[in-house]
């Protein structure tokens, strides 16, 4: 469980983040969604540890990562997978290698053990025959699979995906959804998931967090969010004609 | 202002460069890594250039001596000075500053473009140290591509000299032991490792915090080349007038 209480972030003279709390809980999906600019991306930087807020604090289950100091922040970093937009995956190594990275940085595991366990979560992720290959040699959804192995392959507590269907098709889009909630239940890890894609709210949005000008504006599940009222969800949610002409069926048939 | 700021965030790089280090195993793997982007395949275009430079040397001053009372021995006695005091060290630095510098600048710049050193923080890895410490070693054996500069610097002013039929071999050796003081190579050495650590520490700094995207990694190779450049002219300057007036 990930908690947040209160925090702001600001950049320069202009305020992102404008005094968040929230809980992300154990074992489920839960997604920060907003618009562009409402501050996802920064408050899930800031829970990472990749930005510092100002004020406020964020609880890795009972422990404030403002109160760790540097070696317990780095035992903490070391329970953490992430998978990043655009991937990260290093350029200059295989396959084999970047999924390996973790295990050769934090475990003193032999490597045919290492390798083993590699083979195993590019099998769970549906990826085999690739080990060899350079990241520029496979698809972006190929892409995204590897980076969400290279997250998983060292058992992490704490799973945060930033935006993991951008640029995909929406069959992988959906197939990388799935495959981050499956991950989440089977290993009961907390999971955060930035994205202002519907289609993954609808598919994976166990719990859900709205924020609007660096504020929370609601917080829900995936059944809640076409039942509320609340301005802002309304908003977001019926933008795209899809939602509309759906939600224009169901008040008919109301 | 910028330029106080940018002077503070160096030396900030350097402290986190050399603190929470990576794990040996994959350390040393990185530092042979290093050694092969950055040394190895450099050896070709400095020897290239430090042969014909140094034939070049021998030739103009050669084709200078036109007074009969000047010995002939006078072109490796010039061809060494120019070759061990400046064309080595110094420009073949500068030179590498274009190679090497810009390799390091767009290499990092990539990886910050495309979050690959996020990617590092994340997992709790001193970013600075993985990237830029096995680059510092690796530069650490530049001097050797220097001797080798020198030694084939030397080489072209001799066949140069000799079959270009400005001077005989016997003279060219006479004047190459001529006046020779171990010191100068000391000076030059002492330069070069100075140099080397510019050469990996400044178009590092220019890669690891540069902002935006493939369009400001280009402008950030350049700025490193620029910078890396002005900084070596720079040192070679202040070691000179410490060591040698």
């Amino acid at each position: 469980m990930i908690k947040v209480e209160d925090v702001h972030k600001s950049f320069g003279s202009e305020e992102i983040l404008k005094g968040i709390s929230t809980t992300f809980e154990k074992g489920k999906t839960n997604l920060i969604i907003g618009q562009s600019g409402s501050g996802k991306t920064v408050m899930l930087k800031c829970l990472i540890g990749l930005f510092r807020p100002e004020e406020g604090r964020i609880y890795y289950e009972d422990k404030a990562i403002q109160d760790m100091d540097e070696e317990e922040q780095r035992e903490l970093r070391e329970q953490i997978g992430m998978l990043f937009q655009g991937g990260a995956l290093f350029d200059s190594m295989t396959i084999e290698e970047n999924v390996m990275f973790p295990l050769r940085m934090f475990t003193k595991q032999k490597k045919a053990d290492m390798l083993a366990r590699v083979n195993e979560v590019l099998k769970r992720v549906d990826l085999e025959n690739v080990n060899k290959k350079f990241p520029a040699q496979i698809s972006g959804g190929m892409q995204k699979r590897v980076s969400i192995a290279r997250a998983i392959v060292n058992k992490p507590k704490f799973l945060f995906c930033d935006e993991p269907n951008s640029g995909l098709d929406p069959r992988t889009a959906t197939l990388i959804d799935n495959l981050i909630q499956e991950i989440t239940h089977e290993n009961d890890i907390t999971t955060v998931v930035v994205t202002h894609d519907m289609n993954s709210v609808m598919e994976i949005g166990e719990n859900i967090v709205l924020l609007k000008k660096g504020k929370l504006a609601w917080q829900g599940d995936k059944e809640d969010i076409f039942k509320t009222d609340n301005k802002d969800v309304v908003n977001f949610v019926y933008s795209s004609d899809l939602f509309k002409k759906i939600r224009n069926v169901q008040l008919k048939e109301e | 202002m910028k330029y106080i700021q940018d002077i503070g965030s160096y030396f900030l790089m350097l402290k986190r460069v050399f603190g929470s280090f990576t794990k040996t195993s994959v350390l040393r793997h990185l530092i042979f890594k290093e050694i092969n982007d950055l040394i190895i395949k450099s050896m070709g275009i400095v020897a290239f250039i430090s042969f014909f430079v140094g034939g070049v040397v021998a030739i103009q001053t050669a084709l200078n001596m036109t007074n009969p009372l000047i010995p002939k021995s006078l072109i490796g006695f010039a061809t060494r000075q120019s070759v061990i005091l400046e064309f080595s060290p110094t420009f073949i630095s500068i030179i590498m500053a274009g190679k090497v510098g810009s390799f390091i600048t767009s290499s990092i710049g990539s990886m910050r473009v495309t979050e690959q050193i996020d990617a590092l923080e994340v997992m709790g890895i001193n970013s600075l140290n993985y990237l830029v410490f096995p680059k510092i070693i690796a530069l650490s054996f530049y001097p050797f591509v220097i001797a080798i500069s020198m030694f084939l610097g030397v080489m072209g002013g001799w066949l140069a000299g000799v079959y270009g039929g400005f001077t005989t071999s016997a003279d060219f050796i006479a004047g190459l032991q001529d006046s020779f003081e171990p010191f100068h190579l000391f000076y030059a050495f002492f330069k070069t490792f100075i140099f080397s650590f510019i050469l990996a520490t400044v178009p590092s700094w220019q890669g690891y915090y540069m902002k935006g995207g493939a369009l400001e990694v280009g402008r950030a190779s350049t700025n490193s080349f620029v910078w890396t450049s002005v900084l070596i002219i720079l040192a070679n300057y202040i070691v000179t007038q410490l060591l040698l007036s």
